[in-house]
């Protein structure tokens, strides 16, 4: 057996206490699931954990929160967990915040450096027109197949990962209420899979638990409200719509024979540049709340890697954004490297930063439906 | 606010016109409904910020009359219904036209709380507990008390922390418009001058001095499930000042609790359920009870009485190991061993007359060829073992050590429907003290006696708080 981590032991205790108090149980999922696992095993704290949405609502209303002697911090608990499990389920090891860090710097400046060696200054700052304008500075296949490369492996990493996860929290199984067990039961889910998908994706789309039964999260006490779940949702939705956009102009690309640029009103460019604005609005609006936030409740060794991911993030939309502006200036040729770099940076640092807690927070969600009576 | 400090005591010069003693739900409904009716208002808590709302912030839930369905409480519950519940509870312990008052002012109650921020948990979601006769708040009564704080500092209410009134002179405001109010704080002494006063400091149940008046020695071996704050000094002083005493001095709720829990705030959590799955022996080994008595939730502070009566004050549930499985989660892992000696051994009671108690509960029990544990029983065993006989020979053994612990206090002071203080015995003065009103622990056992009726206390609190803050108010503009 392995041995039990610090954060598994305080996540137990922590639980446990919730288990016999019980009156957070209106907040959100995590309390009722955490009732229904009496023995705590190392897999329900898992599964727990992810569920857990940091809302915080549950911290403040603690009559055992410091300075009571019994200092119970749900929220940072959880928080410090999921952490731990993502660094325990990554593949073939966890690097630290610094070395991707180090990683994403380097792809956001690196490419634009090697654009800078490696191309012909004529071409790299030509001002460029027309289909093709792109891919005559760097051509396409030099952009698509890293690219393929890099968001493959972060999806099979990624999956890998998950995959070991669903497997620790239980599999197929789900934990049935049985008081005092000294080991959790698991059944076949009152629910299947495929039953409980509908569900599970309207609780990821529009984070039901982050909603602190109903008056929003906890800044601080006292203080609740729904701006960090706005702000997640702008993010969210700002990421999807440049997928789609990057869908839609690979679709026309391939199958219409329209290389890019495309025009302002075009598929690609209407979805990218809203997308990259929300997601820049919804990065703003979450660096804000996590600069409010009562410092009590975060796990601050996890505070570089989530900075990170929103740098990240806000480094991939505001270089689109400004390529968009100045695509058809001289400085589109460099503009377009950086872009690249911030993508690569996202991809190569995606399976083993913050980026994967939507995943496993589904999977989490998932679980979650099957069981709901 | 300008302050005229001398010699370690500062007087506040900001005019008070109500001045709410004690931050729990009865002085924070005070508050707000004093200020919303225009009053300036200031509220001074015991307790630092951290343990701010005296027991409240342990509370659950309010017991709550509603003529229809609420979105937190199914089914109908009449006034009535709540009234004649407190009467059969408290008997003619209780003031029956406080309780009438209390239990039609119940109805408006969840949603003037709402109003001001507190939510409660609805029903709808199917989690439990959710119940026809009590809201309960989402998130405990910790996050109600930071609400109507809240709501309180949004409604222009000063609040002091650490702010503590040992003594009240209530006749002061007879010959005059205003009554002082000296305060204890770590800056020394402060002074205040208030049109009205509303005393909403709790009752005593951290004070092991006062409890010793009634349980002796018993009393130090008393866990205080709440608030360290709650000393009762102004209680003390009002009664010697000549208010009407209200309840039995001495007289708390208390239930079972771990012994190995904190003694002092240590709320719902340290409390030991499970009697009837094993047997409950004293320091000798002995035991003292019937276990299968009670089943229902009236259990809970039957055994509290009972190990508070009984010599040392210490209990200790035994169970095998098959019952400990039917135990409902624990703030503690019960202590174990592989035998009833060896488990002895580590709670430090002799082993061979723990032994024979063991021994001798097995050898009575009798299942009359029923499977159903609860007909089970022990024929001419002494105490008796009436019902519920579970087995106790699967090792490996296990004890939770238990003592009282004290809920709240059943004694205090009387009002009248007005929430004014009463005089013991005025002669010719007037039955109600001029300028001073109390509500919360501090008046409750005029209604509820020396009994419990869960919900019951919290809602006494926020209704007779709303009542003495409206009244304060009314006054203290009055009289301006």
């Amino acid at each position: 057996m392995k041995p039990t981590i610090p954060i598994v032991a305080e996540a137990r205790r922590t639980l446990a206490l919730c288990n016999v108090c019980g009156y957070c149980t209106g907040y959100c999922d995590v309390f009722a699931a955490a009732e229904r696992r009496p023995a705590l095993t190392d897999g329900d704290l898992a599964h727990l954990a992810h569920l857990c949405h940091n809302c915080r609502a549950c911290h403040f209303a603690c009559q055992y929160a410091p300075p009571h002697e019994f200092a119970i911090n749900v929220p940072a608990t959880l928080a410090r967990l999921r952490f731990a499990d993502y660094r325990a389920h990554a593949w073939p090891g966890a690097p630290s915040t610094g070395v991707l860090l180090a990683l994403v710097l380097a792809c956001l400046f690196g490419l634009p450096l090697l654009a800078l060696l490696a191309i012909p200054s004529e071409t790299l700052f030509a001002t460029q027109r027309g289909p093709g304008a792109f891919y005559a500075v760097i051509p396409w296949s030099l952009m698509a197949w890293p690219a393929i490369f890099a968001f493959g492996a972060a999806a099979l990493l990624i999956g890998a990962g998950v995959a070991s996860f669903w497997r620790q929290a239980g599999g197929a199984g789900v934990a049935t209420s049985k008081a005092g067990a000294s080991r959790t039961q698991r059944m076949p889910g009152e629910r299947s899979i495929a039953a409980a998908l509908p569900q599970a994706l309207a609780d990821v789309a529009t984070l039901r638990n982050l909603d602190g039964g109903g008056s929003g999260c906890n800044e601080r006490e006292g203080r609740s409200a729904r701006a960090r779940r706005h702000a997640h949702h702008a993010l969210f939705y700002g990421f999807l719509l440049c997928l789609a956009s990057t869908v839609s102009a690979a679709f026309q690309h391939h199958f219409l024979g329209q290389p890019a640029p495309y025009p302002l009103f075009s598929f690609p460019v209407v979805l990218g540049s809203v997308g990259g604005i929300a997601m820049l609005a919804g990065i703003a609006g979450l660096a804000r709340s996590k600069r409010r936030a009562d410092p009590a409740t975060n796990a601050d060794e996890n505070q570089p890697a989530e900075w990170l991911l929103l740098g990240t993030l806000a480094a991939v939309a505001g270089s689109g954004l400004i390529l968009l502006a100045l695509r058809e200036t001289p400085a589109m040729g460099l503009l377009l490297a950086l872009h690249l770099g911030s993508v690569l940076g996202l991809a190569l640092s995606m399976p083993y930063g913050k980026f994967v807690h939507g995943f496993y927070r589904a999977t989490a969600l998932l679980r979650q439906a099957m069981e709901r009576r | 606010m300008t302050e005229g400090a001398a010699g370690g005591t500062t007087t506040s010069s900001e005019p008070i016109d109500v001045l709410v003693i004690g931050g729990g739900i009865a002085g924070l409904c005070a508050a707000i409904e004093a200020a919303q009716a225009g009053a300036a208002v200031r509220l001074l808590e015991a307790a630092p910020y951290a343990w701010r709302g005296g027991n409240s912030r342990h509370s659950r839930n309010l017991r709550l009359a509603h003529e229809d369905e609420t979105p937190w409480q199914p089914g109908r519950y009449s006034a009535a219904e709540f009234a004649a519940e407190l009467r059969a509870a408290a008997g003619a312990a209780s003031d029956a036209a406080l309780t009438e008052l209390l239990c039609s002012e119940s109805a408006a109650l969840a949603s003037w709380l709402g109003s001001h921020g507190v939510a409660f948990q609805p029903t709808a979601g199917g989690l439990l507990p959710w119940s026809r006769k009590t809201a309960f708040f989402l998130g405990g009564g910790k996050a109600m008390v930071n609400s109507l704080y809240a709501a309180a500092a949004a409604n222009g209410v000063a609040i002091d922390y650490e702010c503590t009134v040992p003594s009240l002179r209530p006749d002061d405001g007879a010959a005059r418009t205003r009554i002082d109010v000296a305060a204890r704080s770590p800056a020394g002494e402060r002074r205040f001058t208030a049109g009205a006063v509303v005393v909403a400091s709790g009752g005593y149940p951290a004070n092991r001095d006062w409890l010793r008046e009634r349980w002796g020695e018993a009393a130090d071996r008393f866990a205080n499930r709440g608030s360290p704050y709650l000393r009762g000094e102004l209680l003390r002083s009002l009664l010697a000042a000549g208010a009407l005493p209200v309840g039995v001095p001495g007289d708390c709720h208390l239930v079972a609790v771990d012994a190995r829990a904190p003694q002092d705030d240590a709320g719902i959590v340290s409390r030991v359920d499970g009697m009837p799955w094993g047997i409950v022996v004293d320091g000798d080994g002995r035991r003292f009870h019937d276990e299968g008595e009670n089943l229902g939730p009236i259990r809970y502070s039957h055994w509290g009485q009972r190990i508070a009566r009984h010599p040392g004050q210490r209990a200790w549930l035994l169970l095998d190991a098959d019952a400990v499985n039917n135990l409902p989660p624990l703030l503690y892992p019960p202590l174990t061993a592989p035998t009833i000696g060896a488990l002895a051994a580590r709670i430090g009671i002799d082993a061979d007359a723990m032994q024979a108690t063991v021994d001798g509960y097995n050898a009575a029990r009798r299942c009359d060829g029923s499977d159903d544990i609860k007909a089970a029983s022990c024929p001419g065993l002494l105490p008796p073992r009436s019902r519920h006989a579970a087995p106790l020979g699967r090792p490996p053994f296990a004890a939770i050590p238990m003592q009282p612990g004290v809920s709240f206090t059943c004694f205090g002071v009387g009002v009248d429907q007005s929430a004014r203080l009463l005089r013991a015995d005025g002669g010719a003065l007037p039955p109600a003290f001029p300028r001073v009103f109390a509500a919360g622990m501090i008046m409750a056992p005029a209604i509820l006696g020396s009994a419990y009726l869960s919900g019951a206390a919290l809602t006494i609190s926020a209704v007779f708080g709303r009542i003495a803050g409206r009244n304060a108010a009314a006054l203290a503009r009055e009289t301006h």
